[in-house]
């Protein structure tokens, strides 16, 4: 424990100056420049540029503590409700500012959805749960859309045959993989552009964490995803480009398979064979 | 070499000997440690017997009265001499006469005044009273007979309930020889006998204890509590949702968070003395009305329940917060819809606490004037009133022999009050809480 506290505190020096690799993409969803992240006098993130783009996977890896959680929560605004926490730079949400004042955070949420660590289904049935986002934006004129809203959204997330018979019974009942697919079906039911997930599947086992991986590459042909994880393989399984962090820094940014074939920067490399992390 | 091998590492046997040694010492300290709990249990078990064993011992009586069996004749030359049933005349009959003439019926042989005034004192006050209503409520009855069972005077209640001995000597009793030989004649004839006190319930405070009744503390203490409930749950679950959830971490929301840990420590009297001086001094509301004790009860509450309301609130898992700010739900959807329904089985514990203290409180109400001695039962929350615990006070200070049991019958009707309201705040905490 001690030791590798000891390696990544001699690997700071060795973070490189400006990113390298692909910041850019081609009409990106969200565009984000020179973004810092201030917890009180702790500098989480340091001058992040990154572009995440449409119908694609983006995976952040990086040691704990990192900041890759952390910035994931920028581009929803979650972290305006840590208190002491301060976003600075720009970030874009199809070219508007979502700092703006004139950018609803509530909105902005409904357009950025977010699936947790830890399944958090909502204290209520398997039915209110998928039907909360859609009730509180609006989205149903009657129960007649407001069930077919449901319906939908659980047979896309590929949890439909498992709860057809008990839509009635508490969330919470299921199972962990079937929580976090509730909670998947519970935010895709909004509609929305772009899902945040923070590490969806470190809680579940082997089994669950495939299923959910088999259903992040189907969600990925109608929205924009951003998942944050710790393991390797599954960042090299789902994503198509991959960002690297490393103590705030964004070190290096590209598609997959180059970054984990052919990494650029030393830090990188490392990390990606096991020296650290 | 090898010896001071032995010493530096221990063998295992010899760590395993040492560990022995420590688990009798760590069992010996288990076991105290259980013998004390058990032992403060069972004191505390046995005060509650001794407490609830005398309050019951001596209060239980009061549920049974002292009635005597008359044959009253509704004479119209007493009630109604003018004969044309005019209802401001028949309030303002003579009907102790009534009750007199029907005492002389039952004991013709007592003559000369003095021997008919110790007669008439079988009958307690109530019993024309109650002639009065009657005759009041239905003007047909006079010039007809009819068999009452009427209050008697709570001289002989006590004999009859022996918390007075019919042996003892006259100088110690108040009741003479001659109305102790009037007493056993009513019993043999089957004319005396203890019946359920409805004026207990029906009855307003008096001076006489057979017609002392809780009727009036208990509806005072109901009209206080509702205004308590009314203003301190929603202003105490608002106040706390408000400082939990919307308010900004700084120096004011921190002293306003000392100043509340305060107040639930106040003695309560002070809040008394700041209810006269402002909703009384300042506002003129009206003494001794359970508008005013409510509002005194809502300001001692309202500290314990914020702080519980607070707690509640702390304690439901922040991942509901974030799932329901991620899904675009706005600050108050986020309280509204998930955090409240979590946190309300806590605040309804919060509420029970402090209702059941104000329910039990008495010193601030005596400093608005709900000490008052008030016959009449309160019509609304306006009306003067006293409540439960103040009439318990009220009582235990008087002489007569028969207050001493209705001091215990208040606190039983205090208790089951207590009791009921409790159990309704628990039930409707378990209605409301999710176990998922």
């Amino acid at each position: 424990m001690s030791d590798s506290a000891a390696s990544v505190d001699s690997l700071k020096t060795k973070v490189p100056a400006k990113t390298i690799g692909d910041i850019t993409v081609p009409s990106p969803v969200f565009s984000c420049r020179d973004v810092d992240v201030f917890y009180g006098d702790k500098h989480a993130i340091k001058k992040v540029n990154i572009d995440i783009a449409r119908q694609q996977v983006l995976a952040m890896i990086g040691p704990s503590g990192c900041g890759k959680s952390t910035f994931l929560r920028c581009l929803n605004r979650m972290n305006d409700t840590i208190v002491g926490a301060r976003v600075e730079g720009q970030i874009t949400l199809d070219g508007q500012d979502i700092h703006e004042k004139r950018q609803d955070v509530v909105q902005l949420r409904a357009r950025v959805g977010m699936v947790f660590q830890k399944p958090n289904p909502f204290p209520k049935t398997i039915y209110e749960n998928v039907a909360y986002g859609p009730r509180i934006h609006g989205l149903a004129a009657n129960r007649g859309e407001l069930d077919d809203i449901v319906n939908q959204s659980l047979r896309r997330a590929g949890l439909w045959e498992e709860v057809k018979d008990r839509l009635n019974q508490p969330g919470t009942s299921l199972s962990g993989g079937q929580q976090q697919r509730l909670c998947i079906a519970r935010t895709i039911a909004v509609n929305p552009e772009v899902i945040l997930m923070d590490e969806p599947c470190s809680a579940l086992d082997p089994i669950a964490t495939a299923r959910i991986e088999d259903l992040i590459d189907e969600l990925r042909e109608s929205y924009a995803i951003c998942i944050v994880t710790h393991s390797m393989q599954q960042a090299a399984r789902v994503s198509q480009r991959t960002a690297y962090f490393h103590l705030g820094d964004l070190v290096e940014v590209g598609e997959t398979n180059k970054i984990f074939t052919n990494p650029q920067a030393k830090l990188t490399e490392d990390y990606i064979t096991g020296r650290f992390g | 070499m090898s010896s001071t091998n032995n010493s530096a590492v221990k063998s295992a046997a010899e760590t395993q000997q040492q560990v022995r040694n420590s688990l009798a010492r760590r069992y010996r300290a288990e076991r105290r440690f259980r013998f004390y709990g058990f032992a403060a249990v069972t004191a505390g078990i046995a005060f509650v017997v001794f407490l609830f064993g005398t309050i019951f011992a001596q209060g239980l009586s009061v549920f049974q009265q002292s009635y005597v069996k008359l044959e009253v004749f509704y004479d119209p030359e007493t009630i109604d001499p003018a004969g044309n049933r005019d209802p401001d005349d028949l309030v303002v009959a003579d009907y102790q006469a009534l009750v007199r003439a029907a005492l002389r019926e039952e004991f013709p042989q007592v003559e000369g005044r003095p021997n008919l005034r110790e007669l008439y004192g079988l009958m307690s006050s109530a019993a024309s009273i109650e002639l009065q209503r009657a005759v009041t409520a239905n003007p047909d009855l006079i010039g007809q007979r009819q068999t009452l069972w009427l209050l008697a005077d709570d001289t002989i209640d006590m004999v009859l309930k022996g918390n007075v001995s019919r042996q003892a000597r006259e100088d110690e009793r108040r009741l003479s020889d001659q109305q102790i030989g009037w007493l056993n004649a009513l019993e043999q004839r089957g004319d005396l006998d203890l019946r359920f006190n409805r004026s207990f319930f029906s009855n307003g405070d008096s001076r006489d204890p057979e017609q002392a009744g809780v009727r009036g503390a208990l509806i005072g203490s109901l009209l206080t509590l509702l205004i308590t409930l009314l203003l301190s749950f929603p202003i105490g679950v608002g106040a706390a949702v408000y400082l939990e959830e919307f308010a900004p971490r700084n120096r004011l929301t921190d002293v306003i968070e000392v100043n509340i840990n305060n107040l639930a420590a106040v003695p309560s009297i002070v809040f008394g003395l700041l209810g006269l001086a402002v909703f009384i001094g300042f506002f003129g509301m009206p003494r001794s009305a359970p508008l005013v004790g409510g509002f005194v009860l809502t300001l001692l509450t309202l500290p314990t329940i914020i702080i519980a309301s607070r707690a509640a609130l702390k304690a439901v898992p922040p991942s509901i917060r974030e799932a329901a700010l991620g899904m675009g739900a706005s600050r108050l959807q986020m309280v509204g819809h998930h955090v409240l329904p979590l946190a309300l089985p806590g605040m309804l514990t919060g509420a029970i606490i402090g209702m059941a203290r104000a329910l039990g409180e008495s010193a601030p109400l005596l400093m608005i004037g709900m000490v008052a001695f008030i016959v009449e039962v309160p019509q609304g929350i306006v009306d003067p009133a006293t409540a439960l615990p103040v009439q318990v006070f009220l009582w235990s200070d008087l002489p007569e022999r028969g207050f001493v049991e209705r001091t215990s019958g208040a606190i039983i009707v205090l208790l089951l009050f207590l009791l009921l309201m409790n159990a309704t705040a628990v039930w409707l905490r378990n209605k409301f809480e999710k176990r998922w």
